[in-house]
């Protein structure tokens, strides 16, 4: 009897104390005022977790910041999980993040899907979402999803940057379109027809001059083939083609275009760029003279070997990321915009509140990083939640993507 | 008329593609009465271990007929260690079972060797053969001719071969078939072995137009079953001629019919598939099954 009584009084004093925690909700964040903790989640596992190669490189740029003394005498503590890509894993892991990890901000969730399904939550909990690895053009909205910003620049400033290299360079042009019928072809094909209708307005284009839109055509994610659409768009008489596909299908396109003896002026979009992911698979051969446009130094191109930020984006590479996590592109992408986090969180100082974090994130000011391309300044305002808006166009040459021109920017 | 044409012949390439796939369904139906969900990822799994064997230098062929081999043995074992325990189990159970193999299988491919897509050598030349305006790629061509030279054998195996007579009497009757000496379980693993064999030619067939990734098959597979069930589940030559006949459908609704166009070409295979189902469920040229109650 005795001990049954002592159980229960344990048991009630158990639940008291639960209960008095559970009376500081909030507000009351647990972490230390020795640490920064940011929250991330990647696909470490499932069909898309080829992206990890970021949120890991992400946590070996900490772990360089944090050798070197950390952010204004604060180490920082990042914490990533696996949400293989799917949306109700994301809602679950930033849960625990928010609820139980309690950090300070989040930082690089990858995925437009995943991303849409916490958009909401975040916004509501009032908590830093920073910098999400996704091209959407919706997570610049300060006015409704003020705690949310992107990063690299939208989908529909680069098809807007397309379309104006359209407009001025081929004459007349008559386009053909292939999209992927999903949220991120659709924002593609949005800024292209926008872009292209402001610019032939701004040139004052008429008649044969201005450049049209002959033919659209889709393809969903299920589609084995693409060959049906690409017989399509070569019959339509298009000269322009603007391909709006993921890797998988970009490369289909490339091969089968010289296949069935198409030669239209070829703009990839900037998702399947990668030369060891879409264009060796497609034949380099087939991919001379593709047009694209980027925003960061490509470690394979020889122009930047005696580039001083290059030599430490190697030496970091060298000393920080296992070789079997060395993707090129994905890691100049994970050290560029986490030096963009490192930069806004310096800045806050010692006040690390998320009112702070999110004011000093949406304040940033001509900002050059030594990895993106001489000239592109990152700037945010209250008003201005794209950082990065300017690009580059790039033309292949059978080896390597070779830029020229100024910079574009989608003004 | 120049692009109806090259539509037709593009149809045909990838109705080509469903028409191996659907006759490894077929097999399966034809040698167990089961209809096997890990199809697709088996085979995609085979035309990896056969990616493996090339680019570790061993020649095309000598490597395709290793994968043969290979898959055969796999299907055998698959048979033997998984299948057999649920054979007289619900058919929901077994359903079960199908999509836990194709969800291990496209997991394991995607942990050993990533989800990034891989080029798979062609055996056939890379130009395209131009006649007039029409332009064939060799490579299409030859996995036709291909898929056609399986239906063949296997049609010849099913016929003249008694191993063939005893595996199709095994899934027919199993227990008339004991009576008069077959060993059903081993002609249940060799049909399982067959199946796999099949699909690791289509895998082999298919990787050179698609590229290899542990998320090849999976839009395929539905179109193999549709097309499948509309040329006859039972009917080998009946599979590859619902696969055609896909491929070729799909191309022209999605290009001359605008209330279909490319959005709802998917729709238009699953729509055959409930049609067929509802009004000739054992497809055009399939047997009528009678069973006795």
């Amino acid at each position: 009897m005795c001990s049954r009584n002592h159980w229960l009084r344990l048991a009630a004093m158990t639940a008291g104390l639960i209960l008095v925690f559970a009376a500081f909700p909030g507000d009351q964040t647990a972490y230390g005022q020795d640490e920064i903790r940011i929250g991330n989640t990647n696909p470490y596992s499932g069909p898309a977790s080829s992206y990890g190669t970021i949120g890991r490189a992400i946590g070996f740029y900490f772990n360089k910041v944090n050798d070197e003394g950390g952010i204004n005498g604060r180490k920082i503590n990042y914490i990533s999980y696996d949400d293989g890509y799917s949306p109700p894993r994301t809602v679950e892991q930033i849960r625990k993040l928010v609820e139980q990890d309690r950090v300070h901000l989040l930082f690089q969730t990858l995925g437009t899907p995943t991303n849409s399904a916490i958009h909401k939550y975040v916004n509501k909990k009032k908590i830093p979402h920073l910098f999400v690895a996704t091209g959407a053009t919706k997570w610049g909205n300060p006015k409704e999803y003020p705690w949310t910003m992107g990063w690299q620049p939208n989908y529909q400033t680069v098809s807007k940057i397309f379309a104006q290299y359209v407009i001025e360079n081929v004459p007349g042009a008559r386009i053909g379109i292939l999209y992927q019928n999903d949220d991120y072809g659709k924002d593609y094909l949005y800024g292209f027809k926008a872009g292209l209708a402001e610019g032939i307005e701004r040139a004052g284009l008429t008649g044969d001059q201005a450049p049209r839109i002959v033919m659209e055509q889709s393809y969903e994610v299920t589609d084995p083939t693409i060959d049906s659409q690409i017989i399509n768009l070569k019959t339509s008489g298009a000269n322009v083609f603007f391909n709006i596909s993921i890797p998988k299908f970009a490369a289909q396109a490339i091969k089968r275009i010289k296949a069935i003896g198409w030669d239209p002026l070829h703009i990839i979009n900037d998702v399947s760029t990668s030369i060891d992911a879409v264009l060796r698979p497609a034949g380099l051969e087939n991919a001379i003279g593709l047009i694209s446009a980027q925003y960061i130094k490509d470690p394979a191109s020889p122009e930047w070997a005696d580039d001083p930020g290059m030599i430490d984006f190697l030496k970091f590479m060298d000393k920080y990321v296992p070789a079997e996590s060395r993707n090129p592109a994905f890691t100049v992408y994970a050290y560029s915009v986490s030096q963009t986090l490192v930069y806004v969180l310096e800045r806050c100082g010692d006040d690390l509140s998320r009112e702070n974090i999110m004011r000093q994130a949406a304040n940033i000011r001509n900002l050059e990083l030594p990895m993106l391309l001489p000239g592109i300044k990152i700037n945010t305002g209250p008003d201005d939640f794209y950082p990065i808006e300017q690009m580059q166009m790039q033309r292949f040459d059978g080896e390597k993507w070779v830029r020229f021109g100024d910079l574009l920017s989608a003004g | 008329m120049e692009s109806f044409l090259q539509q037709v012949v593009s149809g045909l390439a990838t109705g080509g593609i469903y028409a191996a796939l659907a006759l490894a369904l077929v097999m399966i139906y034809h040698s167990t009465n089961h209809l096997n969900f890990a199809q697709g990822e088996m085979a995609m799994f085979s035309t990896y271990i056969s990616w493996s064997l090339i680019n570790a230098g061993v020649p095309y062929w000598i490597a395709f007929f290793a994968t043969l081999v290979i898959a055969f043995a796999g299907g055998v074992v698959i048979e033997r260690l998984i299948i057999r325990w649920v054979e007289d189990a619900p058919v929901l159970t077994v359903v079960i079972v199908f999509i836990g193999l194709l969800m291990i299988f496209n997991s394991v491919a995607g942990w050993i060797y990533s989800y990034d897509i891989k080029v798979f050598p062609s055996p056939f030349p890379d130009q395209p053969i131009q006649i007039g305006t029409l332009y064939l790629g060799p490579h299409d061509v030859g996995a036709i001719a291909v898929t056609l030279i399986v239906l063949a054998i296997l049609f010849l195996f099913f016929r003249y071969t008694s191993l063939g007579l005893a595996m199709r009497a095994a899934a027919e009757n199993p227990e008339s078939s004991r009576l008069v000496g077959i060993r059903v379980g081993r002609m249940l693993g060799m049909g399982w072995g067959l199946a796999a064999l099949i699909g690791a030619v289509a895998g082999m067939m298919v990787a050179p137009i698609v590229f290899l990734d542990p998320n090849m098959m999976a839009g395929i597979l539905i179109y193999a079953f549709a097309g499948a069930m509309f040329g006859g589940i039972s009917s080998p030559g009946g599979a590859v001629f619902g696969g055609f006949f896909l491929g070729v459908t799909e191309n022209l609704a999605g290009s001359y019919i605008p209330f279909i166009g490319n959005e709802l070409k998917l729709s238009v295979a699953l729509v055959i598939i409930v049609v067929v189902l509802l009004v000739r469920p054992s497809g055009i040229f399939g047997k009528v099954t009678v069973s006795r109650v």
